[in-house]
């Protein structure tokens, strides 16, 4: 199977869904490019399998459009879509064999009996479950079904493959297999691929970009590492890994960096936007890119600096976590690769902790 | 993208598309509410508005009947046979049900025994019982040849014969739910109160008693409405003073007295959508009903 | 505790017997050989089986009742299934009175429908007539249709329907081809109650059923009024062991379904 670049552009715009009053979906904008491998993410009740739904043509936008290669699809039944979707739980016909279920998209097509036999065994092949097409669903395990699942949602040759939390129901381990063969398949077939997850680390993983989704909005749009590197607000940045926040007062700019002070210190942060001096705003910072100024790691210039008391200390092996506080009461939290080189703070200790000015969002 | 892909343009086909969407469930549904309408639903209510409308526009039959005394016996005695009814399933099918909810190897046994009765048509039970409590039925036979009588016992055709047979009748429609409410309990808990130091009547009583009470609900609004309207079990095991509500107003039609049957039918209704009624608003089973599909 | 358990044993049973007697007991005294009823029966015989299948009027009035039950099986099998579809996407209020006309056959006491059904029937002369008592025994069997399809609807996952439609099957490809498999046992089930609860009807049938179309219960009936002759006891156990055995399929069934797990795990 060589589709490579034959996957369909989507263009969702200004897409809204109000159930009674209730808005579930709140004017959703987002171009997805032919072949991109495109995240919803967002916890439970931000919209995203709500959108994911008006795509795939199970809900009907109450204002807005869908359109799929450049052609609205608003009007068109959801049979008549030829979107290949994954489901939560799989959604595999008990009635059927797994080469039943994995022809059922073929048989609705008019494919012939032999045809659909050797296309069946192909997509087998391509989810890595050969010969097992006349299994039951239920005699197969999660990770299984969820292959089945795939394939049959992609024997069809569709130009869109949407998926609704796919791995939500199976154990770590088998998840992260699974990631990496879906960015294999992805890979492969050239398709598009719109995914919906709560997992952050699931998303960051897979896409190519990530929608993060808020209360019916999208939040933010953009490829993992601007998300992580460069949260738009404070919603994504606590969304997304985890961040510090600490509350500042714009004091001015400098060389392109908003300068502000910050318990009691001055620290530099980077900013698309132009707070007036005097504002109140807050910081972001990850644990991780915050160090020790006396630890193994000099902090590279130009960096932020500020006195700190330890008031927690955490063993989790690979790492140590340090909760602290500020000298106005604000609490950080620090995350440290553990080595046994390094120095294990108590809780009591003062300390002065260290990051890149690249690392300091304003949010 | 362009910003103006107007919504507005969408609208037509949008609209005609959920519209007939929200069509569909109408039409399937529709011709079982005719055919129930035609055939069951307004058959009834013209029949009942015989008790308004004869001869013309009237309340006179139901003032007539709030003195007629032959209304009031039959009436007070269908409701005591419905509360004996009620009170002896309840009495004797707890315990069963307590039994089916405990049993594991004896499960299925339990079950058929329950379910066979609920399976085998009122008619033929009625038979049984007459069978068994005649001049010369099994009871009879059985206590003289024990020499605890002297000569037959007349059973049949008394109000004991009523009540024992129709006890036996509505037995599983109390057993079952009960059963049901008592499989949901958490056995652990009673096991909790055990290890508290409650005595096995103390844990029945402040523990399992309270739990399946919605059990208990359900299943005597389902005795009492079926028992309410009671009339081949009445008529085959009862004697002539055993006169039920449903017998009297089958007495009435076959006189062709079609002003008081309606009457009464509209009575017999009445008190037993008043009884589901109390029931709902006061413990929530109405939808006990659903379940007495047997 | 220990002296508890054996008394709780002690009237389990008891109440056991009071619950199985009285059925096994006809069983019994069907194969009796005696001409009257009598306890023991004096010998075993197939006389009062015989007696029945001798008879024309027995024989009409089963194979009446099983003709009406079937035909109302078709009718209310069908008539339940498509609305039992329905309801459950109709808006709430329709719903609510839809569904409420639809149970209340099992909660108006039987002798209400039965005069009214009398009443109005008799005046488009389907009194007598073995449609008659098709078209009212399928109001009352319905019911029991609608609640054993709608339990099954219930217990199916729509991501299922979605699934089939994001495959390409049309709507009615879907149902046929999806829905339609996943609630059969919900309908069969549906399906054997509506024919027992057309083949023992009996309240309905004594009012309509006239001279022209005597069921099998209207028969046991007019019999228990005049004698009471072992035949009957033979015709019973014969009903018991045909609903008995349709029941326990319909909950074998039952419990098939919910054993197959319409949920996805």
């Amino acid at each position: 199977m060589t589709l490579a670049g034959r996957g369909a552009s989507v263009a969702l715009n200004s897409l809204e869904k109000r159930y009674e009053g209730f808005g579930a979906v709140r004017g959703v904008s987002i171009d997805i490019r032919s072949g991109e491998f495109l995240t919803l993410l967002g916890p439970s009740g931000s919209g995203k399998t709500t959108t994911l739904m008006m795509i795939a043509g199970f809900e009907t936008p109450s204002a807005g459009d869908i359109a799929i290669d450049g052609r609205s699809v608003v009007a068109l039944p959801a049979h008549r879509r030829n979107i290949g979707m994954v489901f939560q739980n799989y959604a595999l016909f008990p009635h059927l064999t797994v080469a039943e279920n994995i022809g059922f998209p073929l048989k609705q097509r008019g494919v012939a009996k032999a045809e659909r036999a050797r296309l069946v065994e192909e997509a087998l092949e391509l989810v890595r479950l050969p010969g097992y097409g006349t299994r039951q669903p239920r005699q197969l395990s999660g990770g299984q079904q969820q292959r089945v699942a795939l394939a049959r949602a992609i024997v069809f040759k569709p130009r869109l493959l949407l998926m609704d939390e796919p791995l939500g129901a199976l154990d770590k381990q088998l998840r992260e297999s699974l990631q990496l063969e879906m960015r294999r398949l992805h890979a492969d077939l050239g398709i598009t691929f719109i995914y919906v997850t709560h997992d952050q680390e699931e998303a960051l993983t897979m896409s190519d970009r990530i929608a993060v989704m808020h209360e019916g909005r999208v939040a933010q749009i953009g490829p993992p590492e601007e998300l992580y590197d460069r949260p738009e607000n404070r919603f994504v940045a606590a969304f997304i890994g985890e961040s510090n926040f600490l509350p500042a007062t714009v004091r001015g700019r400098e060389e392109g960096h908003v300068v502000a002070e910050c318990a009691g210190s001055l620290v530099r942060a980077t900013c698309t936007t132009n707070p007036a001096p005097g504002e109140s705003v807050t910081l972001a910072a990850r644990p991780e890119r915050l160090r020790f100024v006396d630890g193994g790691w000099p902090a590279p210039p130009p960096a932020n600096r500020l006195a700190v008391t330890v008031t927690e200390a955490v063993f989790v092996g690979e790492r140590c976590r340090y909760v602290l506080r500020t000298g106005d009461g604000t609490s950080l939290v620090l995350k440290e690769p553990s080595s046994a080189a390094t120095r294990r703070r108590v809780a009591g200790e003062t300390a002065e902790v260290a990051w890149s000015v690249a690392d300091t969002i304003l949010v | 993208m362009s910003e103006a892909i107007a919504p507005a343009l969408l609208a037509p086909g949008r609209t005609a598309g959920m519209n007939w969407r929200r069509l569909v469930p109408l039409l399937l549904v529709a011709p079982l509410v005719l055919f129930m309408l035609a055939l069951y639903a307004l058959p009834v209510l013209a029949m009942l508005s015989r008790s308004l409308l004869e001869p013309a526009p009237t309340l006179a039959h139901y003032a007539e009947l709030a003195g007629d005394e032959v209304f009031h016996r039959i009436f007070t005695n269908t409701l005591w046979t419905t509360l004996v009814v009620t009170a002896g399933t309840l009495v004797l099918g707890y315990p069963v049900a307590m039994g089916l909810a405990r049993a594991r190897t004896l499960l299925p046994l339990l079950l058929i025994i329950v379910l066979l009765p609920f399976w085998t048509s009122v008619l033929v039970r009625s038979y049984a019982w007459m069978v068994l409590l005649g001049r010369h039925g099994l009871v009879n036979e059985a206590l003289l040849a024990m020499g605890m009588l002297d000569r037959p016992l007349r059973i049949l055709n008394t109000p004991l014969a009523v009540h024992i047979a129709m006890v036996h009748i509505l037995l599983p429609y109390m057993i079952l739910p009960i059963a049901n409410a008592l499989r949901q309990i958490d056995p652990s808990l009673a096991r909790a109160a055990a290890g508290l130091g409650a005595g096995p009547w103390a844990v029945f009583r402040q523990v399992t008693l309270p739990l399946s009470m919605p059990g208990v609900m359900a299943g005597i609004l389902l005795v009492f409405v079926l028992s309410l309207g009671f009339y081949i079990t009445p008529a085959l095991v009862g004697g002539p003073r055993d006169m039920t509500l449903s017998m009297l107003i089958a007495q009435r039609v076959e006189q062709l007295d079609w002003a008081y049957a309606a009457t009464l039918s509209a009575v017999l209704l009445a008190t037993a959508l008043v009884i589901i009624a109390i029931f709902q608003r006061a413990f929530g089973v109405g939808t006990a009903f659903r379940m007495s599909a047997r | 505790m220990k002296g508890l358990r054996i008394l709780g044993g002690g009237v389990l049973t008891l109440l056991l017997i009071f619950l199985a007697a009285p059925i096994l007991l006809v069983g019994i005294v069907s194969f009796s050989s005696a001409t009257y009823l009598t306890f023991p029966p004096p010998e075993f015989g197939l006389r009062w089986y015989r007696a029945y299948l001798g008879s024309r009027d027995w024989l009409d009035a089963t194979w009446l009742s099983i003709a009406v039950a079937a035909a109302v099986v078709v009718v209310s099998t069908v008539l339940g299934t498509l609305a039992a579809l329905g309801l459950a996407r109709l808006p709430r209020g329709l719903r609510v009175a839809a569904t409420g006309l639809i149970l209340s056959p099992l909660i108006v006491p039987g002798i209400v429908v039965a005069i009214g059904v009398y009443y109005a029937y008799s005046r488009y002369g389907l009194v007598g007539s073995p449609l008659g008592l098709v078209l009212a025994h399928s109001c009352l069997a319905v019911p029991f249709v609608v609640t054993s399809v709608s339990a099954s609807l219930a217990g199916l996952d729509p991501r299922l329907e979605q699934a089939a439609l994001s495959l390409g099957a049309t709507p009615l490809g879907t149902f046929r081809q999806v829905t339609l498999p996943l609630i059969r046992p919900g309908v069969l089930v549906g399906a054997l109650f509506a024919f027992i609860t057309s083949f023992d009807e009996l309240i309905v049938s004594l009012f309509i059923s006239g001279s022209g179309a005597v069921t099998l219960p209207r028969r046991m009936w007019d019999d228990l009024r005049y004698a009471i002759d072992p035949t009957i006891a033979a015709v019973s156990t014969l009903t018991v062991v045909l609903t008995a055995a349709l029941m326990g399929a319909a909950h074998w069934l039952k419990r098939r379904g919910e054993r197959q797990g319409l949920h996805s795990p």
